[in-house]
C-alpha cells in the first residue's frame, strides 16, 4: 500500500518536472503529448537510476573522443 | 538470370563476360518493381543512374580495363546515407523538405569506385530511433521470411532487401543494434564494425557517440569485401580512425586454431526465449566451445547506452521538436521529447560509466579472443505488436529487441550477426564479438562456421 502511494506521488512529480523542464527547453507540449512524454520520462528515470546508483571511482572520466 | 551465390560470385561472372552489368541491373530493377509494392524495402529506386553506370562498367570490361572487385554488383543504402541528387530522408517527413544531397556519402563513393552500382535508398525507423521499421510516414517494411512479421530495425529495409534477394549488398547504420537486430530477424549477415572504423561522412547521424555504419550481405566473404573497401581514413568524418586499414579478405581462410572462444554468460542468457539461446548453443557446439564468461554490469551498460542515445538524439532534433513536433512519427516523438528533458548529470554519468565498462571488457579480451551471444531475444514478432512474452514475462517489443546488442555497441565493439536456420522455423542471429579493431578474427570464425554450413544465407 505504502509503495503504491509512493509511486503515485512520484508520477505527479514527473508530470510537474516534465511540464517545467519542457518550458525551460522551449518545447510547447500539446496536452495530448503530455501523458506519453511523462510515461517516457518515467521510463528514462528508472533506466538512469541503474547508472546513477552505480558507485563509479572518482578518477573515471568520460572519453571526450571515444577511442575503443 | 541465374541466381549467383553472392556479390563476389556475381562480380566474377560479370568480369568474365558470362553476363553483362546492364542485364544484371535491368533484372534487378524488374525484381524491385515486382516485389517492393508489398515488401516496402525501397523508398527511392535510382533506375536510370544505375543503368547508365552499368553501361560504363560493361564498356570498361569490353575495353580490357579492370572494373573493380564489385563490378556490376547492385547495392542499396538505408535512406540516411546521402545519394547525390536525392533528398536524404532519414525516415522522416521533416527531412523530405531538404534539398537533394550534393554528393554521395563516403561509403557510397568507395563502393562505386570498386564498380558496385547504387540502386537507391531503403526504408528505416524515423531518425533511426527504433528496432521495428514500422514507419508512419513511409509504411512498414515486411519481413521477407514471413510477411506478417517485422523486418526489425532501424535498418529494416537494408536487411529485408538482402533477405528478399532484391540486391545482394546493402548498407545500414547501427547505434544500439540497428544493423544486427534486422539482420538476425531477416536471416542475413549484418556487420557492425568497431566504432570509428568506417567513415560516417554523409550519413545522417542519430547519436554520434555510438553511431557506426556497416554492410548486410549473403556471405562472409561479401561482408569482408565490403568492409575492406569501406576502410580508411576520411577527413570528412572527425570520428573516423586514423589507424591504417587492416584488410580482412586476405586473412579470411586462416582458420581459428589458437583462438580462445567463449559464450557470454549471465545477462546474455537472461530475458531470452529458449530458442535464442539454442542458436548460440548451435554455434558453440560447431566451434567446440564449452567455456562461458560473465560480462559484469551489462544491464547498466544497456541503461547507459539508452541515456546517451536519448540525450544526443533529442539534442540533434531539438529545433524541430520545438517548432514542429506534430511532424515527427508518433512512434518516436514522445521519446525524443522526453529525451530533451534529461538532466546533464545523468548523461555525463552514463558517459563515465562507458569508460568503466570499457575497462572491464579490455580485461576480458586479455583472456579471450571471441565472445558469442544471442543477437535478439526472440524471432521476428508480428507487425504492429506492442508487447510480447519473453521468458515468461510480458515486455515491450521495441526496446527489448536490443537487449543483447546494446551493451556491446555501447563500448564500440565490432560484432557480426550471423544467420542461424532451424528446419521450418524463422531465422535467428548469433553475435560474434571481438576486441576493438579485431574484425578479422570475427570474419575468420564466421568463415569456418559458413564452411561447415552451421550458418548460411537461404
Amino acid at each position: 500500500m505504502d509503495n503504491r502511494i509512493e509511486m503515485t506521488e512520484q508520477k505527479e512529480d514527473f508530470t510537474e518536472y516534465v511540464k517545467q523542464t519542457a518550458q525551460l527547453m522551449g518545447l510547447k507540449l500539446k496536452p495530448e503529448y503530455l501523458p506519453g512524454v511523462v510515461d517516457n520520462f518515467e521510463r528514462i528515470a528508472a533506466i538512469a537510476s541503474l547508472v546513477n546508483q552505480f558507485d563509479l571511482p572518482e578518477d573515471i572520466e568520460a572519453a571526450p573522443i571515444f577511442e575503443p | 538470370m541465374k541466381d549467383y551465390a553472392d556479390a563476389v560470385a556475381l562480380a566474377a561472372a560479370i568480369g568474365k563476360k558470362e553476363i553483362t552489368a546492364r542485364v544484371v541491373v535491368s533484372k534487378t530493377i524488374e525484381k524491385i518493381y515486382r516485389h517492393n509494392p508489398q515488401l516496402n524495402c525501397f523508398t527511392t529506386v535510382t533506375a536510370e543512374a544505375a543503368l547508365t553506370q552499368a553501361e560504363e562498367i560493361d564498356a570498361a570490361i569490353a575495353g580490357g580495363k579492370d572494373p573493380g572487385i564489385l563490378a556490376g554488383v547492385p547495392f542499396a543504402v538505408k535512406n540516411l546515407f546521402d545519394i547525390e541528387g536525392i533528398t536524404t530522408l532519414a525516415g522522416s517527413k521533416i527531412n523530405a523538405e531538404n534539398p537533394p544531397a550534393r554528393e554521395d556519402a563516403t561509403a557510397i563513393t568507395r563502393l562505386k569506385q570498386t564498380g558496385a552500382i547504387s540502386l537507391g535508398a531503403l526504408n528505416m525507423d524515423e531518425y533511426a530511433y527504433g528496432f521495428v521499421t514500422e514507419n508512419s510516414h513511409y509504411g512498414a517494411t515486411l519481413n521477407p521470411r514471413d510477411r506478417t512479421r517485422i523486418a526489425g530495425g532501424s535498418s529494416g529495409g537494408s536487411a529485408a532487401a538482402v533477405a528478399a534477394g532484391l540486391v545482394p549488398l546493402t548498407l545500414g547504420s547501427d547505434t544500439n543494434g540497428s544493423i544486427r537486430v534486422p539482420a538476425a530477424l531477416c536471416g542475413v549477415y549484418g556487420f557492425k564494425p568497431t566504432y570509428s572504423r568506417l567513415s560516417r561522412a554523409g550519413a545522417f547521424l542519430f547519436s554520434s557517440s555510438l553511431d557506426c555504419i556497416g554492410p548486410f550481405a549473403r556471405s562472409v566473404r561479401d561482408i569482408a569485401t565490403v568492409f575492406d573497401v569501406l576502410q580508411g581514413e576520411d577527413p570528412r568524418d572527425p570520428v573516423c580512425t586514423k589507424k591504417p586499414a587492416q584488410l580482412c579478405l586476405p586473412e579470411l581462410n586462416q582458420g581459428i586454431e589458437n583462438l580462445k572462444i567463449v559464450v557470454a554468460d549471465g545477462y546474455f542468457t537472461e530475458g531470452a526465449e529458449p530458442e535464442a539461446l539454442e542458436a548460440v548453443a548451435i554455434v558453440a557446439k560447431a566451434l567446440d566451445v564449452k567455456e562461458r564468461i560473465a560480462i559484469p554490469e551489462s544491464h547498466r551498460a544497456r541503461a547507459a547506452a539508452y541515456i546517451i542515445t536519448a540525450t544526443e538524439g533529442a539534442n540533434l532534433h531539438l529545433k524541430n521538436l520545438q517548432s514542429r513536433p506534430e511532424d515527427f512519427d508518433p512512434a518516436t516523438r514522445n521519446r525524443f521529447l522526453a529525451g530533451a528533458l534529461i538532466p546533464a548529470s545523468w548523461y555525463i554519468q552514463a558517459q563515465r560509466f562507458r569508460r568503466w565498462y570499457r575497462t572491464q571488457l579490455q580485461a576480458i579480451f586479455q583472456q579471450v579472443d571471441i565472445i558469442l551471444a544471442p543477437t535478439t531475444p526472440c524471432v521476428a514478432p508480428p507487425l504492429g505488436q506492442e508487447k510480447m512474452i519473453i521468458a515468461g514475462e510480458e515486455v515491450l517489443v521495441r526496446p527489448n529487441l536490443g537487449r543483447f546488442t546494446q551493451p556491446l555497441s555501447f563500448i564500440g565493439l565490432p560484432v557480426l550477426s550471423v544467420p542461424i536456420w532451424r528446419a521450418g522455423k524463422l531465422p535467428l542471429g548469433v553475435q560474434v564479438i571481438a576486441a576493438p579493431y579485431y574484425e578479422s578474427l570475427i570474419l575468420r570464425v564466421a568463415q569456418v562456421l559458413e564452411d561447415e554450413r552451421t550458418i548460411n544465407y537461404l
